[in-house]
Formats: C-alpha cells, sequence, structure tokens
C-alpha cells in the first residue's frame, strides 16, 4: 500500500479553505498580498465576482447574497473538484471564503441560488507559480484532505440549518417547518455514509420506524416528519427537536476530527448510491413528507464529492473510467433535473412507474463504474 | 438511514486465503467415491415416505424445492381428515417415483381427465420427499384444534427491519415438496393442490433453485446467491444427539401429538444481490466472517475448522467482526442455541426497476422456535451487517407432526 503521510507532510502541498461567516451584513475586506478581498456579489440570477485572476496563495472572497433565494458559492478547480465553498448563505447575509490554491491554472466559480444545478459559472484564474508536479502519493492526501473538508462545511451548515428547523418545530409553525425539513436533510445525506460510521448516531437521528428494535425509541428525523405531516404536534415533539439538534451537534464535533482513507471516500461514493438504490428509488425514506428526491439528490451530491476529490487519482490511472463517470453521473443529473419544482422537486407520489424504473436504470448505470473507484485507488 | 459503516479496506479482518483449490476437490472426490454416500446421495433413488419422523427434515437435503402454503376452505371436519388420508397415498406413490393415483396420466379411461397430471412420468423419484405443517391458524374453533395449540406456535415477533407481506405470509397447511429434479418436485405439490381443490385453496407458493445447505457431512456446501457457502456449520443427519436436542420435540416439551415432530420456519428473505455485487471482496467476506473461496471462518484455515470468535489481529481486532454475520448466529453468542437449516436459492422476476427478485428462501427446523430461531433473528435483524442487504419479505411458522406410521395417515396423531 501506498504510504501517504510522511510524503504530505514533507511536500508542504495543501489547499485550505476555511468559511466564515461575517457579522450582520458587513465585512471588513482584509488587506492581502496581491490585491484585497474578493468581492463576489451573488444575485437570483446573477454571480458577479469582483477580480476573475489572481495570483496563487491565500484568496480571501467575502460573498453577500443579495437576492431571494439562499445560495452558495463555489470555487472549482478542474472537472468541478471542489477547491472551497460556503453553503447556506441567506438573503443578505454575507460569507467569507479563504481558500489556499497554489497551482497556477484555470478554475471556476460558481454561485447557486437555490443551491441546485450547476449554477452561475465563471472563469477564474490563477497565476503565478509553476505547476508542480504532484505525485500520486500528494494526490491521494489531497483527496481525503479536500472531502474531509467538504464534510465539515457540510457539517456546519448542517448545525445551521437544524437549528432553524427545530426554531420552526419549537415555534409551532408547521408550514416553515415542512419547508425546512428537506433542505436541512440536504446536508444530511450528503454526509450519510460519515455519519454511520459513528454508529451510534445514525438510527437516533435517521431512523425509520420499521427498523427500529422493541423498546428503542423513535426519534430523529422521521418522528418530526410523521409528527409534521401526520399525526399534528405532539406534547413530546419539542423534547425529540431538542434531541435531534444536540445529536447533529455531536455528529458535526465528532466530524471534524473524523479520519477517512482514500479506499473509504471509495466506498462511501458506493454506499451513497446503495442508499439510493434501496430506500429513496422505493419511496420508503420519506413515507410522511414523500421528500424522497431531495434525499436522491442529496446522496448523489456526497456521490460526486468523495469522486470530484478522488478525481486527479483517477485520471492518472484509468482516464476511461473518469469519462464513464462523468456521463453517468451527469445522466443521473439530467433525470433528476426533469422532476424540479423551484427549488425543490416533485414529491414522490407524483412520479410515474417509468420516471422510477428511468431513475433507477440510471443509478444502476452509475453504481457499476463507482464500485471500480475502489480498485483504481487500491492499485498502483 | 442505514447500518453499513465506511469501511478501511486493509484491517484486521483480511483473511487467509488461497489455501482453497485442494480443498474443494477433495470434498467432491468423497462425494462420488465413498460407497457410503453413494447410497444415501444417489439423485435418483427414493425416500421413504413413512417412519418416525417426517423425511424432508434430515434427509441430505435435495436440490430443488417447491413449497405451497394453503388455506382451508372446508368447514367439514371429517373432509379434512379425508383430504390427509388421499394426500398420504398419492405422497407415498410419488415419493416412490409412481403416479399420483392409480391409471395415471394415459392409463384411465379416455373419457376421464387423468388422474396424473403426467409431467413426470419418464422421470425418477429423484429423492422426492413430502413433508406437511400446520400453521397456528387452523387451531381455531373450526376444527376443534383449539385445546391442541402447540404453545411454541405462538406467533413469531416483528423483528426489526421486516418488511413482510401478509400475502405471502402464514397459512393452514404447508408442503414442502423437495426433489433432485425441479419437474418432481413441482408435479408432486401440483398434483397435491389438485387433490385439495373444494377444501383447501393455495394461499403462496415458492419455487427454489439451488440448496443452500448441507444436512449432513455426505454433501459438499452449495453456495447461497453471495456467492458464499452456505450451511457449514449446520446440523447434519449424523448428529443424532444434536438433533434430539434441538431439532426433534420431545416428550417432555409436547404436547403429545407433536412428539418427533419439529416446528418449521419459513422466512423469503430478499437479497439486494445487484449493490451486494458491487461491494469489495474484502468487505462482503468482513460482513459474513468467512473467506469466499474456500468458506474457512476468518482466522481459521479449512472451511470446518471449528468457527473461533475471539481470534484476534493487528491492534487487537477482532478478525470477526463483532456485526459479522457468522459471530451473531453462532451458538456460542446465542448461549448455545442452534437449528438446522435446509434452505433454497430463488429468483422470481424482476422487481420492475431492473433487479432481479431474488434471494433465499430460509427454512430451518428447530424444536422450540421461541428458544432458537427468534432469539437469532432477533440478533441478525437488529444487527447483523448483512441486514443492509436484506429483507424479509414472507413468513410463516408451522407445527411439522411426526412421521406417518404404518396404516396411519399424515398428521394422523393431530386427529386422533
Amino acid at each position: 500500500m501506498i504510504s501517504t503521510t510522511a510524503r504530505a507532510a514533507l511536500a508542504g502541498v495543501g489547499v485550505i479553505a476555511m468559511a466564515v461567516t461575517a457579522g450582520c451584513g458587513t465585512a471588513t475586506p482584509q488587506e492581502e498580498k496581491g490585491g484585497g478581498a474578493i468581492v463576489v456579489t451573488a444575485g437570483d440570477d446573477a454571480c458577479q465576482v469582483a477580480r476573475n485572476e489572481a495570483k496563487a496563495g491565500t484568496l480571501t472572497f467575502e460573498v453577500t447574497n443579495k437576492g431571494s433565494r439562499v445560495t452558495e458559492f463555489y470555487l472549482y478547480a478542474e472537472g468541478d473538484r471542489i477547491m472551497g465553498e460556503v453553503e447556506n448563505v441567506t438573503p443578505g447575509l454575507t460569507r467569507r471564503l479563504i481558500v489556499e490554491v497554489s497551482e497556477s491554472g484555470k478554475y471556476q466559480t460558481a454561485c447557486k441560488p437555490g443551491m441546485q444545478g450547476k449554477g452561475i459559472r465563471g472563469e477564474f484564474t490563477i497565476t503565478g507559480d509553476a505547476k508542480k508536479a504532484v505525485d500520486t502519493d500528494e494526490k491521494l492526501a489531497d483527496a481525503t484532505k479536500s472531502y474531509q473538508r467538504y464534510v465539515t462545511s457540510q457539517s456546519v451548515a448542517l448545525v445551521d440549518k437544524t437549528k432553524e428547523f427545530v426554531a420552526a418545530v419549537k415555534g409551532k409553525k408547521v408550514d416553515e417547518a415542512k419547508a425546512l425539513f428537506p433542505v436541512t436533510r440536504i446536508y444530511w445525506e450528503r454526509i450519510e455514509p460519515v455519519a454511520e460510521s459513528f454508529g451510534d448516531i445514525d438510527p437516533k437521528i435517521d431512523g425509520r420506524e420499521e427498523v427500529l428494535e422493541e423498546g428503542m425509541a423513535f426519534t430523529g428525523f422521521h418522528r418530526l416528519e410523521k409528527d409534521l405531516w401526520t399525526t399534528g404536534l405532539q406534547a413530546d415533539s419539542d423534547a425529540i427537536a431538542d434531541q435531534l439538534l444536540s445529536d447533529i451537534e455531536d455528529l458535526a464535533n465528532r466530524a471534524k476530527t473524523v479520519e477517512l482513507t482514500p479506499l473509504q471516500l471509495a466506498n462511501g461514493a458506493k454506499e451513497l448510491l446503495d442508499e439510493v438504490a434501496t430506500g429513496k428509488i422505493t419511496g420508503e425514506e420519506d413515507r410522511y413528507s414523500h421528500t424522497d428526491l431531495w434525499d436522491f439528490r442529496s446522496n448523489v451530491d456526497g456521490s460526486q464529492a468523495a469522486i470530484a476529490s478522488l478525481r486527479p487519482v483517477i485520471q492518472e490511472r484509468n482516464p476511461a473510467l473518469l469519462a464513464t463517470l462523468d456521463e453517468k453521473f451527469a445522466a443521473v443529473d439530467a433525470v433528476l433535473e426533469n422532476h424540479r419544482v423551484g427549488d425543490g422537486f416533485k414529491l414522490y407520489p407524483e412520479l410515474t412507474e417509468a420516471d422510477i424504473k428511468e431513475m433507477s436504470e440510471a443509478v444502476d448505470a452509475l453504481g457499476e463504474p463507482i464500485s471500480q473507484v475502489a480498485e483504481v485507488v487500491a492499485g498502483q | 438511514m442505514s447500518r453499513r459503516r465506511l469501511l478501511g479496506v486493509v484491517g484486521a479482518g483480511a483473511a487467509v486465503a488461497g489455501v482453497g483449490a485442494g480443498v474443494g476437490a477433495l470434498a467432491n472426490e468423497a462425494m462420488s467415491d465413498d460407497p457410503v454416500t453413494q447410497a444415501s446421495s444417489s439423485a435418483a433413488a427414493a425416500v421413504p415416505f413413512r417412519g418416525r419422523h417426517q423425511a424432508g427434515i434430515v434427509t441430505p437435503a435435495q436440490d430443488r424445492m417447491h413449497f405451497v402454503a394453503l388455506d382451508v376452505k372446508t368447514t367439514d371436519r371429517a373432509e379434512l381428515v379425508q383430504l390427509l388420508k388421499d394426500w398420504t397415498r398419492a405422497a407415498e406413490r410419488m415419493t416412490q417415483g409412481l403416479e399420483a393415483e392409480e391409471g395415471g396420466a394415459i392409463g384411465g379411461l379416455p373419457e376421464a381427465a387423468p388422474a396424473d397430471t403426467g409431467e413426470a412420468l419418464d422421470l425418477p423419484a429423484a429423492a422426492l420427499t413430502l413433508t406437511i405443517g400446520f400453521g397456528a391458524s387452523l387451531f381455531d374453533d373450526r376444527f376443534g384444534l383449539a385445546e391442541r395449540l402447540p404453545p411454541a406456535l405462538a406467533p413469531l415477533p416483528r423483528f426489526p427491519a421486516d418488511d413482510l407481506d401478509p400475502a405471502r405470509s402464514d397459512g393452514d397447511i404447508c408442503l414442502q415438496a423437495c426433489a433432485n429434479d425441479p419437474q418432481v418436485a413441482v408435479h408432486a405439490i401440483r398434483n397435491l393442490v389438485r387433490l385439495g381443490f373444494g377444501k383447501v385453496a393455495m394461499r403462496w407458493s415458492q419455487l427454489g433453485f439451488g440448496r443452500t445447505s448441507s444436512t449432513s457431512r455426505a454433501q459438499v456446501t452449495p453456495r447461497n446467491l453471495f456467492g458464499f457457502k452456505d450451511g457449514t456449520n449446520n446440523l447434519k443427519s449424523e448428529d443424532t444427539l444434536a438433533l434430539n436436542e434441538f431439532v426433534w420435540v420431545p416428550v417432555v416439551d409436547g404436547p403429545q401429538w407433536m412428539v418427533d415432530g419439529t416446528y418449521l420456519v419459513a422466512r423469503r428473505i430478499r437479497m439486494h444481490i445487484e449493490i451486494w455485487d458491487r461491494t469489495p471482496l474484502v468487505e462482503q467476506e468482513q460482513i459474513v466472517g468467512r473467506d469466499k473461496g474456500v468458506g474457512a471462518a476468518l482466522g481459521q484455515k479449512d472451511e470446518f475448522d471449528p468457527l473461533d470468535l475471539h481470534v484476534r489481529g493487528q491492534g487487537g481486532v477482532p478478525l470477526i467482526a463483532e456485526d459479522a454475520h457468522v459471530r451473531l448466529a453462532a451458538a456460542e453468542t446465542l448461549k448455545g442455541a442452534k437449528i438446522l437449516r435446509r434452505g433454497y436459492n430463488f429468483t422470481d422476476g424482476t422487481d420492475g426497476l431492473g433487479h432481479l427478485d431474488a434471494g433465499l428462501f430460509f427454512i430451518c427446523f428447530n424444536r422450540d422456535s421461541r428458544r432458537q430461531f427468534v432469539p437469532m433473528q432477533q440478533q441478525l435483524s437488529s444487527k447483523d451487517k448483512m441486514m443492509e442487504y436484506l429483507e424479509h419479505t414472507g413468513s410463516g411458522l408451522f407445527a411439522v407432526p411426526p412421521g406417518v406410521s404404518r396404516g396411519g395417515y399424515w398428521g394422523e396423531t393431530l386427529f386422533a
């Protein structure tokens, strides 16, 4: 097997991204070498990036949402490999993204109003230091770091969104809580394999009634789902909501220190699709709200993120497989987009049998090549 | 929600692999050369119908199965008893390789509908066994059997993640036909069902290809649809003492009519084989707790090396994971409980979404499910990593009466 730690430590080629929430509305740009913070003005139809060129080093983006829809901002390397991202930028808010980019080349910025789709893209060029030859060991180390950053940023957003959801539940604002339910779960479903690796937490947060053992309490997202959509809020709904937030915060803390190997990334990408195949395609995940397609989309997002982290390695070792993966991911995207409604999706019962079969086939077509990534990562 | 862990590949579970080829070949040779096993495993031979116990339990597992559950439609007890007698006559004939009735497919009057359906005309007995069982629902107020309801026929509890279809579960009566020729098994059930029209109606049925158990040491361990050997650590027909302890109902248990009988649990377990097939080999082995080639328990070398749950590897991590299938199903984990497994692979078309509806039609025989099958399934359903790939879609618990005596009929002890 490849030894990654020593090499990565010595190489000093790291990409650090930190997302920082600024205060209410205003933030002070910091003076940086090679130009100050790059202001990004994100709207419902626009993504104005003050500069589209910067020197290699530490970049700071200040993203302000001037639109009416919640948005996200990404800096992508080639192939949609995430260099840095900031989630859940609500209307009126400014958030800061600090990214360290050491390789010159062509990148892309993206604003995603409604947190969906490819977003509004712009070219972004990094100049300066010559492109260094990065060997595979470092690419593997980068892959896990990149994915770990993704997990951290999703966890942060998950905590924030859960707080909103819980506040709505406790404030008895049923319609608002219902709207927040599938959106909050986006961040959960994107990182589900990581959550599962802390075995005790997953059933508490996401347990479905029929998988519980006798005597185990029904808690978490699906219990609140049942309350909101079917039985009405119960006397203990507030307590359940508090417990959900507490469990989510526990998860976010643990996720910060989870150490993943490249093989775990490959297997995680595969397992996210298994989730889709056995739970979301059948509509059994969100049986009260029927918001399964949000979860489906998020599982695929998570799988894409894991594969994207591994992209440089796959590119080097099996470019044909990479091309197949891109093609099959795009096909799944296309099928899902057919069922978009605004920033969300159709509810599961609105799908025809033909729709479901089409989605199932697209997932199978993607599942097979994804299952070949582990071998590529493990090989020499 | 799902339960699988994000696994690291190189862990303590790296099995001792690659020793397999020789062992497998030897096992095959033992089957064909050993004169003792030759007679009992002869594929075409007849298995006696009458005896102390019903056949089809410790009989070396045949390759094919046809299973049916029936609901009794007549309310006339005498009519039901007559049906059992008619079935006894037909079953005894068919297990000898004869047609279901005298005259048969072509030997009766031309003007009459044939007495046998005919598809087994040119086929040998093929080791056909026919086994009957009675469900708890038969013991209601229709036939005066309420007082004879065995306590061990208490309904199975709901297990976590059960997805049971009532239309594929339960039944007043079950019939299990096993044979080495699928046509012989189907022919038997078909002719018994035909005899039953008006008195019983078919509730559900299951066809099984490929046995997934060995019930005799003479048999090579077959593979299930996960590609793993299945039945290595099973009770075998040669283990008389164990059978008396774990399978046959003794006098001390009662009720009287069930002595020398047993209880059959049937579970239709759908396997999500497509996502299993995409799972790395080492993860499959860690989930099962055995290596795939030889079937040796992780940490051991040969298939029949005893399971050792206490072996640890790098970093003190148990070689057989805490949630590995063989650990949770092991007698050691279950305070010594064992069952006799005798299940079959199945595929029933597709699920409409591009996947096979396939899996294991699990059958086991045990003396008291409350102390054996139930605690075992409770462990598996709640903790087994394998559950991620499984779905229990049908279930049945049946009291299997003792064997038919000379001059007696099927199930006589219940109605006598």
